[in-house]
């Protein structure tokens, strides 16, 4: 069998130091090595976006990385936003709009739109749409989705 | 009093969902987990001449392997139908179920051949590598129109042919009034397959404690209960033994409905015999391979009609896919049959229903189920009659429309529960013109699309009416509990994959007991819970176990009366519940909390009066004695770009008739749902199989699933014909949405293209689909 690799990685500003098959992916370690289910495997080739989370504050695939890529790197999941008693405000805006159904890839797209709110505090729906455009979403219909978002930006505001 | 059902409350499950706290059934970490990979066959057809595991057993980590020879006599075909054939004369119907695992030969591309059990996934899945497989190759069948000839290859080696089912249905005297109308239209008619596609795949952890000889199974399954009762009857374990739990589950969609798939009898059947927890959890390709599919229809359509266009007769003769197998009988074509004549009253009807074994993964409802292919064919059926005959589209449906004094109307025919079916109520007229002033209907065929096209853009509108049978029995059930806390737990055994059931349900809970829709805790899906119950499929949910729901709210408000009226000695007309509290209306100083009163309900020492129940609890049943019909109109513009062919969709308008609304929220959340998935199924998503029924497009790469930037906004409005089938009065709606959607993109598209006289007789289409059927248009003018 192959060789395992020492991992540093900061996941939720919390630092772990774990020894990892080299070909072990980023989704599989955080969800099944650290517990971090929140991260969802949606299709594992990188397309429906459900295992975004933030590498070093960008949104990545987790599903297309291995976890030893992350050697050193700064990792952030759906874990770190909010909790069912003090929810995250864009967390907030998808319950206020039901911007959720089965919620399966309601965290990836949430850690794709913490940057984007970040860059962009005033979209336009198409940008809305554009931004989540990398993320399929089987029961919405995307519309609440983006009532979200724009109710987001607006608490952000505020 | 306050007010709980119809108004828009968010919802109960979200925080947990937002956070990723919610368990869904891969989050499930069990000490001393084993996990399962299936090696799947790579052909369509084939036979398996011999099978070598040896060297999977030998790579480090690997626990088990088993094929269905290694199985001996622990393999059996089955579990039986989901749904039986129905019960009426001169019906065929040969039922030929999935296999644990295949034994013999295969049948299709996907089919699990063996299963091998290790310590970690990534090793489970290297060891089907090891796996040596000799196949002797087989003719396929591809074709559904193929299948029935003589010289077909057969799908079962114990068949005289790939007949699967053969179903006649009749209404009136359709060769009688062929006699006498005035236009005859026959059109071959074809429907291709698509994948329902849920963001999470299936996945299975299966827990045998031999200690206490209890299996504990978290299954992503729309029908929790009943599959409780096939893992326990294929085990011979008492159905106490079992415990099954559809945790949250990432969308269903239908397929989830299926059952039993092989893996949800293998992973338990491993866990007993390995006497450890088992986890098998299946990946995207898999989904595609080895998750049932739906839609392939060939019809061979007529329709009559007089010369002011009223409908006389409809008549069909189609093929529909069953795949290798027909675990789920006739649901699905017999949907389409029950939607074949829509919302119009048509005296005379001929079905020829012929299903047919393939060589391609099983089918089984997905989202509309056979419903969207009715649709298809009537409003396809009618547009050319509207061409021909010079009318208006929108008149003609209007002439046609079943009056509001016909209802309950019968269509003569059985529908999927084997019952006659009756559309129980409904105002169809109001609703249809409510769509077309929302859509501006009039005003863009008179004058904002003649001046568009003159602008030079390719612009065109549609406008169906569609109905839906929904809410079939046979029964679902329910307990509410008041807690000596005040808050009230309700349990139902309806599987939920995202509908909101945790609010809706609990809204219908507090109508009746005043209690805050926050302080309801409902479970749903654990038969530990709650171990009655079919599923949540055909639209139902809101309908059968809603109003189980009701059912035992009501029993339980009845008891609170009773008591609180004894101990606050006040007669129980002058009591009120609300905000958690039963208060004499005239005196809110005396009044007691739900809380206290379940404590006084439940005494520790004393004496009751003979025949007492503790507690403030009941359970109760609801079964309809035939499904509620819901209605609904889709009216839409669209713009073709000229170049790609892409469609725009400018505006898109829906008006919902599913009797009451329990959450207008929620509701409008699985219209837009149901479209998304319609458009879907129209423009963009359909599955490519080759000669050899190979799955050309088996990943999201290639399978296009509609993203944020091709589905527009809908504006949806609701018209309210409450059921008379039930107390709440509610119809289904959750696979409304997606019925009607291809019919409107055809109605579209053929108005956008009016000047080449552009005629769609197909679904699914795609920006290059509809460049070849111009093109013919062109070449052949």
């Amino acid at each position: 069998m192959s060789d395992h690799y020492q991992l540093s990685i900061t996941v939720n500003d919390t630092q772990y130091q774990r020894e990892v098959d080299p070909r072990l992916l980023l989704s599989d370690f955080l969800r099944h090595e650290l517990g971090l289910t929140g991260t969802h495997i949606g299709c594992e080739h990188g397309v429906c976006g459900a295992c975004t989370v933030l590498y070093d504050g960008l949104p990545i695939r987790s599903c297309l990385m291995f976890a030893v890529q992350a050697d050193g790197h700064h990792i952030l999941t759906v874990e770190s936003l909010g909790n069912p008693e003090n929810l995250h405000v864009i967390q907030q805006a998808f319950w206020d709009a039901h911007g959720l159904q089965c919620g399966f890839c309601t965290p990836g797209i949430l850690m794709t739109l913490v940057p984007f709110l970040e860059n962009n505090p005033h979209p336009d729906e198409d940008q809305i749409r554009h931004a989540i455009s990398g993320n399929l979403c089987r029961c919405t219909g995307y519309q609440h989705i983006v009532d979200a978002v724009k109710l987001a930006a607006e608490y952000m505001h505020s | 009093m306050k007010k709980y059902i119809g108004e828009r409350i968010k919802r109960n499950e979200d925080p947990r969902l937002l956070t990723g706290q919610a368990l869904f059934v891969d989050d499930v970490d069990l000490p001393g987990m084993l996990y399962a990979a299936f090696l799947r066959s790579d052909y369509a057809h084939a036979r398996l001449i011999s099978i070598d595991v040896s060297e999977a057993l030998q790579r480090p980590g690997v626990v088990a392997v088993y094929t269905a020879e290694i199985m001996g006599d622990e393999w059996q075909p089955g579990p039986a139908n989901v749904s039986p054939p129905p019960t009426v004369e001169n019906i065929t119907f040969h039922s030929r179920t999935q296999l644990p695992l295949a034994k013999g030969k295969v049948r299709h591309v996907g089919e699990p051949i063996a299963v091998v059990v290790a310590e970690s996934r990534y090793i489970a899945e290297d060891a089907l590598e090891d796996i040596l497989i000799e196949f002797e190759p087989l003719e396929v069948v591809a074709d559904i129109e193929k299948a029935l000839d003589p010289e077909a290859p057969l799908v079962h080696d114990d068949l005289d042919s790939n007949l699967a089912a053969y179903m006649v249905q009749d209404k009136g005297d359709y060769q009688a009034a062929k006699t006498k109308a005035d236009v005859i239209i026959k059109r071959r008619i074809e429907i291709d397959r698509g994948a329902a596609a849920a963001m999470e795949n299936r996945g299975i952890v299966a827990n045998w404690e031999a200690r206490s000889q209890h299996l504990t199974v978290w299954d992503t399954t729309q029908a929790p209960i009943p599959i409780r009762n096939g893992v326990a009857s294929r085990l011979g374990l008492n159905q106490t033994q079992v415990r099954v739990i559809a945790p949250y589950i990432g969308g269903g969609f239908g397929p989830k409905m299926m059952m039993h798939y092989p893996e949800e009898i293998m992973i338990p059947w491993l866990s007993v015999k390995l006497g450890r927890p088992v986890k098998w959890i299946e990946d995207r390709r898999e989904n595609f391979f080895g998750t049932t599919q739906e839609r392939s229809q060939v019809h061979d359509a007529e329709i009559l009609l007089s010369n002011e266009g009223k409908i006389l007769g409809i008549s069909h003769k189609f093929l529909h896919d069953s795949g290798a197998y027909d675990p789920y009988g006739l649901t699905i074509p017999l949907n389409t049959e029950s939607h074949a004549a829509g919302a119009y009253d048509v005296p005379n009807y001929h079905s020829e229903l012929t299903v047919v074994f393939t060589n391609k993964m099983y089918t089984s409802p997905i989202r509309g189920a056979g419903r969207p292919q009715g649709i298809f064919l009537v409003e396809r059926l009618l547009d050319i009659a509207a061409r021909e005959l010079g009318i208006d589209p929108l008149e003609i449906r209007l002439r046609n429309l079943i009056p509001p004094e016909a209802f309950p109307y019968d269509r003569e025919i059985i529908d999927q529960a084997f019952a006659l079916l009756t559309f129980d109520s409904g105002n169809y007229k109001p609703a249809i013109e409510m769509a077309a002033e929302k859509i501006g209907y009039e005003q863009f065929i008179k004058e904002e699309g003649p001046r568009l096209r003159a602008e030079g853009h390719t612009v065109g509108i549609g406008i169906i009416p569609f109905v839906e049978t929904t809410g079939v029995g046979p029964y679902e059930g329910a307990r509410v509990n008041i807690e000596p806390s005040g808050k009230v737990t309700v349990a139902t055994g309806v599987g939920t994959q995202g509908q909101g059931h945790f609010t809706s349900f609990a809204q219908i809970v507090a109508e009746q007991l005043g209690v805050p829709v926050s302080d309801i805790d409902l479970v749903t899906g654990d038969s530990a819970d709650f171990h009655w119950g079919t599923g949540t499929f055909a639209s139902r949910g809101a309908v059968v176990a809603g109003n189980a729901i009701h059912a035992s709210a009501s029993i339980v408000r009845g008891k609170v009366l009773k008591l609180a009226s004894k101990l606050l000695n006040a007669p129980e007309e002058e009591l009120e519940l609300e905000d958690g509290f039963v208060r004499v209306a005239d005196l809110p100083r005396l009044s007691i909390s739900l809380g206290d009163l379940a404590a006084e309900a439940n005494p520790l020492r004393g004496a009751v009066e003979p025949g007492t129940e503790p507690g403030l609890e009941a359970t109760a049943y609801f079964g309809p004695k035939s499904g509620a019909t819901a209605f609904g109109v889709h009216a839409m513009i669209i713009e073709v770009d000229q170049e790609t062919l892409m469609v725009e969709i400018k505006r898109y308008v829906v008006v919902e008739d599913c009797g009451t609304v329990l959450n207008p929220l929620i509701l409008d959340g699985q219209v837009h749902g149901g479209v998304a998935m319609g458009i879907g199924n129209s423009y963009y998503e359909q599955l490519i199989f080759d000669e050899n029924a190979q799955l050309l497009n088996a990943s999201f790469a290639d399978y296009l699933i509609p993203t944020a930037c091709e589905i527009p906004n809908i504006e949806v409005a609701h018209f309210v014909t409450p059921s008379p089938l039930n107390p709440l009065g509610t119809k289904g709606a959750g696979e409304a949405g997606a019925i009607p959607v291809p019919a409107l993109f055809a109605q579209a598209l053929e108005n956008a293209f009016a000047d080449v006289g552009l005629e769609i007789l197909e679904m699914p289409l795609s920006p290059n689909r509809l460049f070849e059927l111009l093109q013919e248009k062109v070449s052949q003018p």
